[in-house]
């Protein structure tokens, strides 16, 4: 790193412009849709970079001696050592350096909460107090310049050795596992329980945050690296761990994720027009229901409540605003400043015109005589204590309950962890929460078989999830050697 | 994958397919199904996997023209293949020899009741099948019901064919006159509700195998969900079959109705085809 950082160009960089002109450059903003417009169509809200602007921001950055944005990013991705290969016009260099930690850098350069990760921990934010260096968005530049560029480089492939590799679900962590198998010359298949290869990236995300090309193309890059993908089948179902056993398979990852969607257990939840955010997502995005020319039918709400803060909730709201809501709510029952969601998309949500119900918390659901959904019953919070996990805990204020009208409610309250694999392997070791325990080298209580991303952390992220796959790679493959 | 090596028409209604699927075929068990897509903008629809050879490597389907799903289904012939087929999904029947078995099914419920009769005739149970229609000509798959049933009675609303009454009067004359020891109910909600009442009354265990709506099947979306003894049950996880007695079927009745408006709407396509 230290050496990558003294190499002559850089320090020319470093030495055409003083810190005193960098720092007097304002961040600079992404380019979006109208909310107005965007608020009605598919097409992806942030537009990217142009090349002129990433070039501006790149120069933000101070190529500081002692990087501290990269304490703060999970897979500690080479910083400095990207976004100054965009300020010298080197591009295609700037994408292989975050190649070499990320799998997936166009995907969290679009979907990372980088006000939490790397960007927290800019310099700018520290000492400066001012707005961090763009790093997402400098990612996802050079991620989709690559991309655009159609010179992707298909990484360098050992000599195969022979050994066949079991991946169970195609998620970012099951995907980014292949890829580094793939490399090492290992024989990778890939099964996916659903029609669809790219778990959470295409049947969670929209279209509107993360263009369904965009996981294509790493998709496609893994099949031209030799992975082989086998949509359709669920392991522990179609075939069984014993079975990838005795066809050879040397090692198994599990990468399952978390996708069994959580409910409140109140009155009326069970009414026609209230589901999960899996279920509503999963109709929209996986079998694009909302258009005519798909089987799959959904119901469009005109007032729509979306239970939950989270990223799924706020994807879920402005669906609903896409498919044509009037109105359309997030009920959360904390405040605004405990919401887990990316700051972005609070902010993309505002403006799009989704309203903020928070300190509410549903506690009925009322239908009518066919027995769809037509009011809430919604308790009013206040904040307490702090509680385990150091956000403030929401309490009820005494006989503070209100009524609102919906036709559709969508909860969004959490997932948990895919009991397929724990519940059928035997001598499995799994939490009480149902997660697969591993060891620091991602490995189970099964020595041949590994997991990682949601499976093993609940909930999380997708760059937790990609880090998890690289991590479960390099240990697997010592343990196998 | 998945291509349709044989197949035979029922009915004009009800077809039987036998399609590819070699592991699928290896790891199923009775009451399992699975969710089958055609096209690539098809919807994804569960079906009850009616038999199985593990030789040939296919597995048997029986499918019901209900709406424009599997309409598109029973269009396709022998050597295409069906875009998506997933499973072996849910819970497997509990089969073992009861003693006498009442299996009642109508409607949408019939098909997917022929391999339940199968296997508990093949278990030595002695099985009574009552097939209700609305009338003669919506009466499907009585010959296949005959090969494993001790009797099967057949109730039209009507009298067109076999005796006039409901599902409910068949199983009533049977109460009566031997000792039943289980009844197997699948069909429309309304009449599962109706055939739970009876055998309440009389105390005769009953399962019913529950047909809700479907997304992924594998637990993923809760689309399935209905209130068994008061708690939210899978039907894809943790059924289909479930204590009759048990399940709140008027709220499955509701439920089932989420999409009629949309799926008549969208019948247009199979017309047009
Ligand atoms: C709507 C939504 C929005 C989100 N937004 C963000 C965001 O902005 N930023 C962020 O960092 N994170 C976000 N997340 C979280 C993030 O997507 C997940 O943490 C991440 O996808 C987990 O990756 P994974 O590989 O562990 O699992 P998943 O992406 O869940 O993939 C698991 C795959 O395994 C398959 N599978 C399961 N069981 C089996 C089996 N038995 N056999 C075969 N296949 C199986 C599943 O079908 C699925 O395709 C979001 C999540 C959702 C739902
Ligand atoms: C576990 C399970 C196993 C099944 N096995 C079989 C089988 O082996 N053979 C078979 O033919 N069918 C079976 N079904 C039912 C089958 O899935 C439905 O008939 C099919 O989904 C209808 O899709 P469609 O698009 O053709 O009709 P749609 O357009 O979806 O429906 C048309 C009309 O029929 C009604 N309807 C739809 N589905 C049902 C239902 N399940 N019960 C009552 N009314 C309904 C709708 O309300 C609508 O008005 C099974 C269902 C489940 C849940
Ligand atoms: S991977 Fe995510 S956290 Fe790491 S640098 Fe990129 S955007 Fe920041
Ligand atoms: S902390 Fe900020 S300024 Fe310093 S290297 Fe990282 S991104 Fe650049
Ligand atoms: S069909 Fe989705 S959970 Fe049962």
């Amino acid at each position: 790193m230290a050496e990558d950082r003294n190499v002559a160009w850089r320090e020319d960089l470093r030495k055409g412009l003083s810190n005193k002109e960098r720092t007097a450059i304002q961040r600079v903003k992404m380019n979006e849709l109208e909310p107005a417009y965007r608020a009605r169509v598919r097409e992806e809200v942030n537009q990217g970079l142009t090349k002129e602007q990433a070039l501006v921001e790149a120069k933000r950055c101070l190529d500081c001696p002692n990087p501290t944005c990269m304490t703060g990013c999970p897979v500690s991705i080479n910083i400095p050592g990207f976004i100054k290969n965009i300020e010298r016009g080197e591009i295609l260099e700037a994408a292989k350096v975050l190649k070499e930690t990320s799998a997936l850098p166009a995907v969290c350069g679009r979907v990372c909460p980088q006000e939490k990760q790397c960007e927290s921990q800019c310099f700018y934010k520290l000492k400066l107090k001012k707005d961090a260096v763009g790093i997402g968005y400098l990612e996802r530049f050079a991620a989709d310049y690559e991309r655009e560029s159609g010179m992707i480089s298909v990484p360098e492939i050992k000599e195969k050795n022979g050994k066949k590799i079991a991946v169970v679900g195609s998620g970012p962590a099951g995907l980014s596992f292949a890829g580094d198998m793939a490399k090492m010359g290992y024989s990778v298949t890939v099964f996916e329980a659903l029609h669809e290869i790219g778990g959470v990236l295409k049947y969670g995300i929209p279209e509107f945050r993360l263009p369904n090309k965009v996981v294509d193309v790493e998709i496609e890059n893994l099949r031209k690296m030799g992975v082989t993908f086998i949509k359709d089948c669920i392991v522990g179902k179609t075939i069984s761990i014993k079975d990838l056993e005795e066809d050879g398979f040397k090692g198994v990852f599990v990468a399952s994720g978390a996708g069994l969607p959580r409910f409140m257990n109140i009155s009326g939840e069970n009414l026609i027009g209230v589901m999960s955010s899996n279920e509503y997502l999963t109709r929209v995005n996986l079998m694009d229901a909302a258009n005519p020319e798909s089987d799959t039918p959904i119901n469009k709400g005109h007032n729509v409540a979306v239970i939950g803060g989270g990223n799924t909730a706020m994807d879920s709201v402005r669906t609903a605003l896409r498919l044509g809501a009037d109105r359309a709510m997030i009920v959360y029952r904390r405040s605004e400043e405990e919401m887990p969601a990316r700051l972005e998309e609070v902010k993309h949500a505002k403006e799009e015109g989704v309203e903020f119900m928070t300190l509410h918390n549903p506690i009925e659901y009322i239908g009518d005589e066919k027995g769809r959904v037509v009011k809430m019953r919604l308790q009013k919070m206040q904040l307490g204590e702090p509680d385990a996990s150091g956000r403030r805990s929401p309490i009820e204020i005494p006989g503070a309950i209100e009524e609102i009208d919906v036709d559709e409610v969508i909860v969004s309250i959490g997932v948990s962890p895919n009991p397929l694999i724990p519940s059928s392997v035997e001598g499995l070791q799994v939490s009480p929460k149902g997660t697969i325990v591993v060891n620091e080298g991602m490995q189970s209580s099964i020595p041949m078989l590994f997991a990682g991303g949601d499976i093993v952390r609940g909930g999380a992220t997708v760059i937790l999830a990609m880090g998890d796959g690289r991590a479960a790679a390099a240990a697997m493959d010592k343990y196998l050697k | 994958m998945n291509k349709i090596v044989s197949k035979e028409n029922f009915s004009e209604n009800v077809v039987k397919l036998e399609v590819e699927a070699p592991l699928i075929a290896k790891s199923r068990k009775a009451g399992h199904f699975v969710i089958v897509r055609v096209g690539e903008k098809g919807e994804r629809i569960p079906l009850t996997i009616a038999a199985s050879d593990t030789q040939k490597g296919t597995i048997t389907l029986v499918v019901q023209k209900i709406g424009v799903s599997s309409t598109k289904l029973c269009n396709l012939n022998v050597g295409d293949e069906i875009t998506d087929v997933v499973g072996p999904l849910g819970k497997a029947t509990h089969i073992e020899n009861f003693g006498t078995v009442v299996c009642a099914g109508g409607g949408v419920g019939v098909a997917p009741m022929l391999p339940i009769v199968e296997a508990l005739k093949k278990a030595g149970n002695r099985v009574i099948t009552v097939l209700a229609a609305r009338n003669k000509s919506l009466v499907i798959l009585e010959d296949q019901m005959r090969k494993f049933s001790d009797e099967v009675i057949i109730m039209t609303d009507d009298g067109s064919s076999g005796k006039k009454g409901l599902v409910t009067n068949g199983i009533e004359e049977v109460i009566n006159r031997e000792k039943v020891d289980l009844c197997v109910t699948i069909g429309p909600a309304i009449m599962m509700k109706f055939v739970a009442l009876l055998t309440k009354k009389y105390e005769i265990p009953t399962v019913a195998s529950l047909n809700t709506i479907m997304v992924d099947g594998t637990g993923m979306c809760g689309a399935c969900r209905v209130t068994v003894g008061g708690k939210t049950k899978f039907v894809c996880v943790d059924g289909p079959e479930f204590d009759a007695h048990q399940v709140d079927f008027d709220q499955m009745l509701m439920r089932l109705g989420a999409y009629k408006q949309e799926e008549q709407a969208d019948m247009y396509k199979v017309s047009k085809q």
